[in-house]
């Protein structure tokens, strides 16, 4: 696994996310605390929400057109809702966030 | 033969060495010890102490001269190391050479001081040593100290001076004290505590300059403008490793001096310990991890097998009354739960942190005594998968206690007032329960508790439950959602009699069962603390719905709709072709005419948000708010102007309303209209406040709606003249403010409080009509702005994505 370095974290506000565009789809990349992020699809299983702009709590987001929430320790929706958000391996290093290289790559590829 | 050992630097990790290899090998070493303070080893972790008056100097000497001399080390101190000469194996003192078999580094670390103009000036010192400690102590309660650095150490030096009667400022550029070791509740917890010492606290401060007179330091000036002055500023902003000499010799270094598990620099001969060292990536301030590495390093001069490895580490704060701990990861990394337990009344938190059945983290502030059983469990990487439901509890824990949903009232001081409107306290309500008022019919009319607005009458139960017990059953009210068991009206009622001012405030002290809330409750609470504390509470965009926070409607395929403000409905061709222009350079695919009479350009995606907004800056037109809980819009007729049946100015008085109440938030949505004739060909019967002109002055009706219910306005007064219908418009919307829950339109508010009560602080009672202007005005001083002036100017570049590979992949 190589690690891509996509930017600062002080890059995301608290409780936030930016985007990761990549040749056929966005990755959201979430901050959630001081120090922990996730990364996964940025479009919600249910009508394509963009997850990027949802409130982020715990460590879940709220799609904002329909108020799904997600895990995004599992990619599962929570509550009565049933679907699932691929959730891709990132990480922090001396506050820089690196995102899984195979992840972008294998999208790009595909 | 007996080797030959230097050491550089008498510090806790060095003397540690000495301790090891003396004992363990009085004779294998001819031992050489510099240091550049004129003094030998003393305990610097204990320096907070001295300063607070709590143990003196002497206490900390760790090794005094007899000590030195009784191990036949030779002590070089107060001399300056000039060079390392690895080839020739000599070290350079200032007063002369000293060969060398093994040499040890340990330099320690420099405070770092940020380069702000005026760093040098008399008076700014970092907190280290003796000596700073010393310029501390010298301080009393005729001297202002400003500290900059809201970490351990900026902590327990305001502390240790505020102990002598100093009047200490700390400055803090994060939103939370020591946000290293604390999660927000926990770091809240302890702002209160040290604030309940006289320390005055500033977070979220950008340091601009240090300002001087006569070339001592005088103030300390903030980025947005305040001016803190001060006789001395320390500066606590965290340490850099002291790698100088070993750079200059060559060696291996990054963020410190580069070594191996045995403590060995890239030169078989060079050792190094302490905080001046890199180990796998890491750097070292705390003194735990220090003496290990002291120990493996005198075992590996003695060429015994020892490998440093760097564990989990606890924090506790060396300050009297803020009793905190926290250990381990408690905010990195994925796979993580929380269980959190709050109890408002005694000022506890505590937050625990599992990774598949293990706890890696803790954090807790108020009652530590089970730091050190967590602190194990971290450690030893116990499963905790038995004791899961009770782990919160501590090792004492027997079975029983569960959080109780009563705990915020029940923790109220007999003086919080309970009912806003009528000034009931706490007190006075269990008072009249003692006196026999056994239901809330009683309550009110014993106390007039909630007998005005009735917005507290949740609060007044639950007093009722607390003091009768089981003899009182509230009615079941539906909480904010399931992160507490309040009511959105409890909630609003609490965070003005607490004066609860940050999230992290009602989180802790109304007991919330999450760690920082949900999608329901934090747009919620973010709204009333901004409409409650307008100065002191910073709006969080965080906790906005994605509209509000971009201030831009988002449409079903995830692009924007952005309609321009057209101030009562009147617009001109220069702001139509502005309008048109933008519509075509951005590609708009819809453009609408809206029933509040805007333009409203659709599909706009949310990357061109910034530039769309800039170019329509340009030609005057400012955030229409279409999308806010907040003032829309204020549709207007034409009225006297042009009409044959108008009154009034209506269009005037419109556009002079919407100039006043735009960028104000409000519990939800709020329209207005003004018509000039009694035909009201402006709607304004069915908007939230709607004004009919008439020959005779102003007709103000309230809390009409054409949404999901149709309903007609209630006359709420008529008015002979403009300023004082704008008045009575202002104090309404303030009243909504202030007493609406969270997306209630103004008809549910006003079912709930009733027009007699309405009537009577706005209509009735002058004085308070002035003061809820007022308070309008106050809040208005705030938000009365365009957003997108703000966001073009400061947040552009947060609208693009943070990397984008289409690009690079293209090439």
């Amino acid at each position: 696994m190589s690690w891509i370095d996509i930017g600062p974290i002080d890059d995301i506000p608290l409780r936030g996310a930016r985007l990761v565009k990549t040749l056929i789809g966005c990755i959201a990349v979430f901050r959630t605390a001081e120090e922990e992020v996730y990364a996964a699809t940025n479009s919600c299983p249910h009508k394509g929400g963009p997850l990027s702009e949802g409130i982020v709590h715990g460590q879940s987001v709220t799609c904002p057109l329909h108020n799904w929430v997600f895990d995004l320790n599992t990619g599962e929706a929570q509550g009565a809702d049933d679907g699932r958000i691929t959730t891709y391996p990132v990480r922090l290093e001396g506050g820089r966030i690196l995102l899984d290289d195979s992840a972008v790559a294998q999208r790009s590829a595909a | 033969m007996k080797q030959r050992l230097v050491v550089i630097g008498a510090g806790m990790a060095s003397g540690r060495v000495l301790e090891h290899l003396t004992d363990a090998a009085p004779d294998a070493f001819d031992i050489t010890l510099f240091n550049s303070e004129p003094r030998g080893n003393y305990n610097r972790i204990m320096l907070s102490p001295v300063l607070s008056g709590e143990k003196t100097y002497e206490e900390i000497i760790t090794h005094d001269d007899a000590w030195y001399a009784e191990r036949g080390i030779a002590c070089r101190f107060g001399e300056k190391v000039e060079k390392i000469d690895r080839e020739m194996k000599v070290v350079e003192g200032e007063n002369g050479h000293v060969p060398y078999d093994k040499l040890m580094i340990a330099t320690g670390s420099n405070p770092f001081i940020i380069p702000l103009p005026g760093h040098d000036l008399d008076g700014v010192i970092a907190y280290r040593d003796l000596e700073n400690t010393q310029q501390m102590m010298g301080m009393g309660p005729d001297n202002k100290v400003v500290v900059i650095g809201g970490g351990l150490l900026g902590l327990e030096a305001a502390a240790g001076m505020a102990a002598h009667g100093v009047d200490v400022t700390v400055v803090h550029i994060m939103g939370h004290l020591m946000e290293r070791q604390l999660d927000e509740a926990a770091g809240y917890l302890l702002k209160k505590s040290l604030e309940d010492k006289g320390i005055k606290i500033c977070l979220q401060a950008n340091s601009k300059e240090i300002l001087g007179q006569d070339g001592k330091v005088r103030a300390l000036l903030l980025e947005d403008g305040t001016e803190l002055p001060c006789d001395l500023l320390v500066m606590a902003v965290g340490i850099r490793p002291n790698t100088a000499l070993a750079k200059e010799a060559g060696l291996a270094t990054g963020r410190g001096i580069h070594v191996d598990d045995q403590m060995l620099t890239s030169d078989p001969d060079v050792y190094a310990v302490g905080e001046c060292v890199e180990h796998d990536g890491a750097v070292f301030g705390l003194v735990a991890p220090l003496y290990d590495q002291a120990k493996v390093a005198a075992q590996s001069l003695l060429t015994e097998d020892a490998a440093f490895v760097q564990k989990t580490l606890s924090t506790k704060l060396k300050v009297t009354g803020c009793d905190l701990f926290s250990a381990g990861d408690f905010a990195d990394g994925p796979g993580r739960e929380d269980i959190v337990f709050r109890d408002p009344s005694r000022g506890v938190y505590k937050r625990l942190v599992i990774e598949e059945d293990r706890l890696v983290g803790a954090v807790m502030y108020g009652d530590t005594a089970d730091g050190s059983w967590f602190f194990g469990l971290i450690k030893d990487g116990t499963s905790i998968e038995e004791m899961r439901e009770t782990l919160i509890f501590g090792p004492a824990y027997q079975g029983g206690d569960t959080a109780d949903p009563l705990s915020a009232v029940a923790a109220l001081s007999l003086e919080a007032e309970i009912c806003g409107c009528n000034g009931v306290c706490k007190g006075d309500i269990v008072e009249a329960i003692n006196a026999g008022a056994g239901d809330l019919g009683a309550v009110r009319a014993s106390t007039k508790a909630s007998a005005s607005c009735g917005t507290c009458t949740g609060l007044v139960e639950q007093v009722l439950q607390v003091t009768l017990g089981d003899d009182f059953q509230i009615p079941t009210a539906q909480p904010i959602c399931g992160c507490t068991d309040l009511t959105h009206e409890d909630v609003r009622r609490l965070i003005k009699g607490q004066e609860l001012k940050s999230q992290a405030a009602v989180w802790q002290e109304l007991g919330w069962k999450t760690p920082n809330g949900c999608h329901v409750c934090r747009p919620a609470i973010n709204y009333y603390l901004l409409a409650d504390w307008p100065l002191e509470y910073q709006d969080d965009p965080q906790s906005r719905f994605v509209n509000e926070r971009k201030h831009a409607n988002i449409q079903k395929d995830g692009t924007f709709s952005v309609v321009p403000r057209m101030w009562g409905g009147i617009t001109t061709p220069e702001e139509l072709r502005a309008i048109a222009d933008a519509a075509d350079k951005y590609d708009v695919p819809t453009v609408k005419v809206t029933g509040g009479q805007r333009i409203d350009l659709l599909g706009v995606k949310g990357e061109d948000l910034p530039a769309i907004w800039s170019d329509l800056n340009k030609a005057g037109l400012v955030s229409g708010h279409a999308y806010s809980k907040g003032l829309r819009t204020v549709k207007t007729c034409v009225g006297t102007d042009h009409c044959r049946f108008g009154t009034q100015d209506s269009t005037g008085f419109g556009i002079k309303l919407e100039k006043i109440l735009w960028g104000s938030w409000t519990p939800h949505k709020l329209k207005l209209a003004v018509s000039g004739c009694p035909r009201n060909c402006a709607e304004a019967t069915c908007k939230d406040i709607g004004v009919v002109c008439v020959d005779s002055g102003y007709q103000i009706s309230i809390g009409g709606a054409a949404g999901m219910d149709v309903k007609e306005t209630e006359l709420l007064c008529q008015v002979p003249t403009e300023d004082e219908a704008i008045e009575v418009v202002m104090a309404v919307t303030q009243a909504y403010r202030e007493g609406g829950k969270y997306l209630d339109r103004l008809y549910k508010w006003l079912g709930k409080v009733g027009m007699d009560w309405v009537k009577a602080q706005v209509v009735d009672d002058l004085e308070n009509r002035a003061a809820l202007v007022e308070r309008f005005e106050l809040s208005q001083s705030i938000y009365r702005k365009d957003p997108w002036a703000e966001h073009v100017r400061d947040k552009a570049q947060t609208y693009a994505p943070i990397a984008d590979f289409t690009l690079e992949a293209a090439e």
